[in-house]
């Protein structure tokens, strides 16, 4: 609850790269207001030049994600009512991402590391084979089907405590990616796949804290996706496959 | 290290967990019921001295943590220091031979005990 | 990375969630346990001097602050052996949405075995 009487918050909000510092703006309160209505607020009547990333603001894109209070969240699905303590917002960019400027913050080692657990499909049909039948309700297919609602938000990331203790983690979003490739029975890229995800920096770093479970939009789990891969990891390497 | 040599790591130390499940429930029930009345050496080495059973219980419990902390140690270590992986990689393995060596002279202290 | 961070360890909004305070129990449990094996290990070799050096050794630790040490080491181990338990049936076990129940379970039963080691000290 805002539990404000002046009816206005008072917002800390990061401003600057790397060594930047928060600045504090005061915004009205109003009713229903998310957190990425005060940061337009404050972009448009009171600092022009604050930045940050938004797009759909109706929690589909992800692009809004910020981290606010402490917690990595979508902005556009966060009321200020629900998350401001006293009447004060803290918002800063996410976490265990290189700062660009203000909210806006650098993907680009969250997309690399996708692409290093093999986050990508690799099928072997042709447009001339038979379609691939695959039955729903297998339980290959459940698995895939609970992790691939993932839009790459960056939310697990930033949440993540390994990814800010180990440089190298690949991180919940790309290992859940992996384990619903796996479980495609139409890829067939699933030896690489196991190496690429069990190396030093792969699936066995997680410590299912479950950061990534508690604060996924889209409630997806990738602490059970990391621990099917570290079952398929050790069955591979039992059987000499990796 | 290469996948498959941490996905060992891993497994032994998931292996040797589910052991020291059952060795520390054994060990705890034992302690337990040994603190009534107080600890003695006599009642300690009378338990262990000659016993088979219990010598090949308390060698698998020490082989088992042997392998289980150092593996659990290397991981806290590359976490929160900045120590190179070789030298992470010494410092277990002498604490993995610390307590084998140390645990063994334990065992088989008590259990040849002659006097 | 950015220079945004959150709080110092183990505190943090993102980590006010039961099961991250059933890892923090468990990584400090385990930490602990580590140190103090060398220790107990080393202790109970002391058999090989002679009953003479274990007894006086076992004396020693009538302390009460030892004593309480000792129950101190109970708990931690059977925390660090219950969250142990919990790892391994999420790791192996067909995922339960139930994990705040797990950690009570754990919490709890770990509390019962000091309580029982304290009765029976008493």
């Amino acid at each position: 609850m805002s539990g404000s009487n002046t009816g206005t918050l008072e917002v800390s909000v990061w401003r600057g790269g790397e060594n930047g510092r928060y600045e504090t703006y005061t915004v009205p309160a109003r009713d229903s207001q998310t957190i990425l209505d005060i940061v337009t607020y404050i972009q448009r009547h009171i600092d022009p030049t604050l930045s940050y990333r938004f797009a759909c603001r109706v929690g589909m894109c992800g692009s809004c994600a910020m981290t606010v209070n402490g917690k990595p969240r979508w902005t556009c699905r966060s009321h200020a009512r629900v998350v401001a303590e006293n009447g004060k917002l803290k918002i800063a960019p996410l976490r265990n991402f290189k700062v660009v400027k203000d909210l806006a913050v650098d993907m680009e080692a969250f997309f690399e590391k996708w692409r290093r657990a093999e986050g990508s499909f690799q099928g072997t049909q042709t447009r001339h084979d038979e379609f691939a039948v695959v039955q729903p309700n297998s339980k290959q297919r459940k698995h895939a089907d609970a992790g691939i609602e993932c839009i790459n938000c960056g939310v697990c990331y930033a949440a993540c405590d390994v990814v800010a203790w180990n440089k190298d983690y690949l991180g919940p979003a790309a290992l859940n990616r992996a384990w619903t490739l796996v479980n495609d029975e139409r890829d067939n890229k699933d030896m690489t796949r196991l190496a690429a995800v069990a190396g030093d920096a792969g699936c066995h770093a997680c410590h299912s804290h479950q950061s990534c479970v508690e604060h996924c939009p889209k409630f997806l789990n990738p602490t059970a996706s990391i621990a099917g891969l570290k079952r398929a990891a050790a069955a591979a390497a039992l059987k000499g496959e990796i | 290290m290469s996948a498959r040599f941490e996905t060992y790591l891993w497994l032994a130390q998931r292996i040797t967990a589910a052991i020291l499940a059952v060795a520390v429930i054994v060990h705890i029930v034992t302690i337990v019921m040994a603190m009534e009345g107080g600890l003695s050496a006599r009642e300690i080495i009378g338990r262990v001295q000659g016993n088979m059973a219990w010598l090949v219980f308390y060698l698998t419990f020490v082989v088992s943590v042997a392998i289980h902390a150092p593996i659990g140690l290397r991981t806290i270590l590359r976490e929160i220091t900045s120590l190179s992986l070789p030298a992470i990689n010494a410092l277990v393995i002498l604490l993995a031979l610390f307590l084998g060596i140390a645990g063994f002279r334990a065992i088989f202290g008590l259990y040849g005990f002659a006097g | 990375m950015a220079d945004v961070k959150y709080s110092s360890w183990p505190f943090g909004a993102a980590r006010s969630h039961p099961v991250y305070w059933a890892f923090i129990v468990h990584r400090l449990s385990g930490v602990l346990l580590a140190l103090f094996l060398p220790v107990h290990f080393w202790t109970l070799s002391l058999a090989i001097q002679g009953e003479a050096a274990l007894d006086s050794f076992l004396v020693w630790s009538e302390a009460p602050w030892v004593k309480a040490g000792e129950i101190g080491l109970v708990i931690l181990l059977a925390a660090h052996m219950m969250g142990g338990v919990r790892l391994l049936a999420v790791e192996f076990l067909p995922w339960r949405d139930w994990q705040k129940t797990l950690v009570a379970l754990v919490f709890g039963i770990s509390l019962a075995v000091g309580l029982a080691m304290l009765m029976n000290m008493l």
